[in-house]
């Protein structure tokens, strides 16, 4: 039986990359591809909770990291996960030098298109690694 | 003149429900405008190392949890000095009889209302530590 694709955002709360990672994540999970995919808090798999270190080491993951500390990918890795996908808000925005995201708690009209692109990319990511499935 | 001390806010922003967005909102909401408080992504302070923690260390720290594992305070505990304070976003919203937000990825109605009130409590309560302290 496949398994959810499992796609962890960093939540940044310092700056809007964080917050556009989370966004998408929850785009993919909620709307884009609810039941292939899901997520899990990355707090509670840094905080070592056996339940969720258990998901990750038994599902493909995706990494979605707003900053160059990589919280997500790293932490994933560390606790025994495989980073199937690596996404990085940094450059989505390299791709798209027009679009200047500034606010973190409610995203602005730049933020909300990052978002978007960067839902489009992980859903076909998700697409991909689910088919791969046996 | 007297000089406030900086205040530490750390939220849980936990993925798993809508707690975590309210208790992300509240706190992005607290901290708008303040030049005396900081905060630093969970994630971070959990894996960081010394310079991640030595804030929480050396200032007066607030946890905010959106449920009841309390992420955030118990790492504050763990890795700096125990909080100065902590909220429990679950718990204020069962005191309030107000239901746990549906979605996760917006903020709407009652859950955008409750991140509000909770924004507001995080202010009182940044001000009464930075009274004491």
């Amino acid at each position: 039986m496949k398994k959810p694709i499992l796609v962890i955002p960093c939540s940044g709360i310092g700056k809007s990359f964080g917050s556009i990672s989370r966004d998408a994540t929850f785009r993919v999970c909620d709307e884009l591809r609810p039941g292939k995919a899901d997520t899990l808090c990355l707090s509670l798999l840094v905080m070592g909770d056996e339940e969720a270190r258990r998901r990750v080491a038994g599902s493909t993951c995706i990494a979605v990291d707003g900053c160059t500390m990589e919280c997500s990918g790293n932490n994933v890795e560390r606790s025994g996960g495989k980073v199937a996908a690596h996404f990085r808000v940094m450059d989505i925005l390299r791709e798209n030098r027009g679009l200047r995201p500034r606010d973190v708690t409610f995203l602005d009209a730049d933020g909300e298109k990052l978002s978007k692109i960067l839902a489009e990319k992980i859903t076909a990511k998700v697409d991909e690694l689910w088919e791969a499935q046996p | 003149m007297k000089i406030k001390p900086k205040i530490g806010v750390v939220s849980c922003s936990g993925e798993c429900c809508g707690l975590g967005t309210i208790s992300r909102v509240a706190t992005r909401l607290a901290l708008e405008g303040s030049d005396e408080t900081v905060t630093i992504c969970l994630p971070l302070f959990l894996a960081g190392e010394e310079q991640e923690h030595s804030f929480a260390k050396e200032h007066p720290t607030i946890a905010v949890d959106g449920c009841g594992k309390h992420c955030a305070y118990k790492a504050i505990a763990k890795y700096s000095k125990e909080p100065a304070a902590g909220i429990d976003v679950e718990a204020l919203l069962k005191e309030w009889g107000v239901e746990a937000p549906k979605g996760r990825r917006t903020l709407e109605g009652d859950g955008l209302k409750a991140a509000h009130r909770i924004a507001e409590l995080l202010v009182v309560k940044i001000e009464e530590i930075q009274e004491v302290a």
